[in-house]
């Protein structure tokens, strides 16, 4: 569910000044790749020794999966009627009901869907990656990078969006012009030698499809990167007509810039997958192998260790009534800090700050449904992410089902910041009017082809309040939040414990040593 | 990109998605200097609170208490302030002693706490002083006659 870490880190300062800013760098860590390295395969659990497991989504399941296969006697409380926690997805037929009442019925046909959290599995999530492969989850590629959206902001080129093919190429270009301008005019002899020089300027050429003359025009060989005023055909009168690019300046005041390395970061490059039918195939296919231990509608209330034992407070989650007391031996907690600090719980002083200091960024997504796929009949997009100024941030377009007859739907704005506050504080049908609205800007044919909508947002979501943890301050409460001291009988997981946050790697890893530590515990306690 | 007449647009939208209640009826406002701002929206009329919403992509620009509140906090409180419980709650602002003294509500709108994030980077002092006075003077909530007014000064102290 995330977006890239500089968008928000630009969304956090715009919306929070620098000291948030400082906070959401320290608490997202650096682009990290997975630590993963196999199945986990522990086993000799003590005879008969039980585990509770709070929360069904990934890391609970990670963690209920694994202990069962050890020995362990688990069970698992969900607050929900389904498993899958935010690793979810809103089909036609499906009713989701948000705080404050509202409940929205998806009206999409056959094969439409909307991942409102997690939506795409980059190459090097190793852990969620294996477990599709071990739970038989089929994987298609998600395009990230589409050369033929668009960029678009509502004060550059009056407003009409750009092909990104044309906004990267141009600028490729110019850049590399004038880096040859700069190395032939002497100005960078201190930092490259002769003989590097050389090279540098054959690079440029080729890098930024210069002429000869080490400038960046128009010719069918730019017009091979960037596109050509009439494509080359067959037959007759065939020959292509080579396109003007447009001025560097123009770029740079454009702004548009801005989102041209959006694909480079280690979580965005090619390869980057997304199950076939939509994200909860992940899901089910845990809950399949798990679903027969999960308590479903299991509200937690209280969540106390003693020496010895734990002992857990559940209700039933829409009409409350005597809690239920269920004890255990150990227990895996995956419950939001959102919720967790709201509960009764006597973990440590430490673990209770970093709870109770984290907060949830707020998000939003929508799912829009149109009359036919007119980004593919119109304007030949194919999968790949839009981006703009406006609200919505993005339009994503559907990477699978190309070229179908019928019905399509988009993710049709991607929102965080101050934008998400005021998505939120919406009533569903009305946060649909402005995506609607916004992504007309870009593609007039919506208005006549819009057939529904619905939106999700995180902090109105009944079961986290929120889209994902930002730690307070990392470097002080990490470590001990995530370490089960030697008196302790309940380990924390989920994608907030983790240096991957709001990715479902996070939430696998987190559960993945949380559950070693348990174990340790267990066997040579 | 074509110029689109809006009117014949929201009603195509109007009959697809089924909304219903959303037909402008008043005339479009205007901006300074008599331009219409109309021009930029395709599919519908904004009222004249619509043209706050989303104005900057990185503040809140409405102003006075009830207009802050409606924009950002209503989105968990609710519009009424009572509240929301799911697996965890947003606290029901309406009768909620806590609110006794504005020093409680500034510090938690600017800061944070627990799951609610700090608003101190999208709301300037004037914004959260109205907003405080606003939930204290609401729902039932009689505070700012009892205890007094929430100052601009206030928050801004409370920001250092």
């Amino acid at each position: 569910m995330t977006m890239t870490r500089r968008e928000l880190l630009g969304a956090v300062g715009l919306a929070a000044g620098s000291a948030a800013m400082y906070s959401a760098m320290v608490s997202l860590g650096f682009a990290q790749a997975s630590t993963y390295d196999g199945p986990i395969n522990l086993s000799g659990a003590p005879e008969g020794s039980r585990v509770l497991v709070l929360g069904a989504g990934l890391a609970g399941m990670t963690a209920a999966l694994e202990l069962r296969s050890a020995g362990y006697e688990v069970q698992v409380l969900e607050y929900r009627a389904k498993a899958g926690g935010r690793c979810w997805t809103l089909r036609g037929g499906d009713t989701y009901t948000e705080l404050g009442g509202a409940t929205q019925t998806v009206d999409f046909d056959e094969g439409g869907y909307l991942n409102p959290g997690p939506w795409r599995i980059p190459y090097n999530h190793h852990a969620v990656l294996d477990y599709c492969k071990r739970l038989g989850v089929r994987l298609e590629p998600f395009i990230q990078k589409n050369h033929n959206a668009y960029l678009h902001r509502s004060d550059a080129f009056n407003g009409e969006p750009q092909r990104f093919r044309q906004i990267a190429t141009d600028y490729r270009g110019h850049v590399a012009e004038l880096l040859a301008k700069a190395t032939n005019q002497g100005a960078l002899d201190q930092e490259v030698t002769a003989e590097d020089r050389e090279k540098l300027l054959a690079s440029l050429r080729e890098y930024g499809v210069l002429n000869d003359d080490n400038a960046y025009v128009s010719s069918d060989d730019t017009s091979d990167y960037r596109g050509y005023d009439r494509e080359p055909g067959g037959g007759r009168d065939a020959e292509g007509v080579a396109s003007d690019p447009l001025a560097l300046s123009d770029i740079l005041q454009s702004d548009l810039w801005r989102w041209l390395s959006d694909a480079e970061s280690v979580h965005h490059q090619n390869t980057i997958f997304q199950p076939v039918g939509g994200m909860d195939m992940i899901a089910q296919a845990f809950e399949r192998e798990v679903g027969d231990l999960i308590t479903y509608n299991a509200k937690v209330t209280s969540m106390l260790q003693d020496e010895g034992v734990v002992t857990v407070l559940y209700e039933d989650a829409q009409d409350g009534g005597e809690p239920v007391e269920v004890t255990a031996d150990w227990c895996v907690c995956t419950i939001p800090f959102s919720i967790l600090g709201q509960m009764e719980h006597n973990l440590s002083s430490d673990k209770a700050r970093a709870i109770d200091t984290m907060y949830y960024a707020g998000s939003v997504k929508f799912g829009l449904e149109f009359n036919r796929r007119f980004w593919e009949e119109d304007e030949h997009i194919y999968g790949g992410i839009t981006y703009t100024d406006l609200p919505i941030s993005l339009i994503s377009y559907p990477s699978n089902d190309y070229l179908s007859g019928g019905k399509g739907v988009l993710l049709g704005g991607y929102v965080w910041g101050a934008n998400a506050y005021q998505f939120n504080a919406m009533q569903p049908e009305d946060r649909v009017k402005w995506a609607v609205e916004y992504g007309s800007r870009i593609h007039p044919q919506y208005p006549e082809e819009f057939s529904s909508g619905i939106s999700v947002s995180w902090h109105k979501v009944p079961f986290v309040l929120g889209c994902y943890g930002i730690w307070e301050d990392k470097d002080r409460d990490y470590e001990t939040t995530v370490t089960m001291e030697p008196e302790d009988r309940i380990v924390l997981a989920g994608e907030h414990l983790s240096y991957l946050p709001a990715w479902q790697e996070g939430a696998i890893l987190s559960a993945l040593d949380a559950i070693q530590q348990l174990h340790q515990h267990a066997t040579n306690g | 990109m074509k110029t689109i007449t809006t009117t014949l647009l929201a009603a195509g939208l109007l009959a697809a998605a089924g909304l219903t209640a959303i037909a402008q009826d008043a005339p479009a406002p205007e901006a300074e200097g008599g331009e219409s701002r109309t021009s930029e929206f395709r599919t519908f009329d904004p009222t004249e609170e619509d043209w706050e919403t989303f104005r900057s992509s990185g503040e809140i620009t409405h102003q006075g208490g009830e207009a802050v509140y409606n924009s950002v906090c209503a989105g968990c409180h609710m519009p009424e302030g009572e509240g929301a419980v799911g697996a965890g709650n947003y606290p029901a602002l309406a009768e909620n002693e806590m609110l006794a003294s504005p020093s409680y509500p500034i510090y938690l709108i600017l800061k944070g706490q627990k799951a609610m994030p700090p608003f101190a980077g999208i709301l300037d002092d004037q914004q959260v002083a109205d907003v405080v006075n606003y939930i204290r003077s609401s729902f039932g909530n009689d505070f700012v006659e009892e205890s007094g007014e929430a100052t601009a000064e206030d928050v801004e102290a409370t920001r250092q």
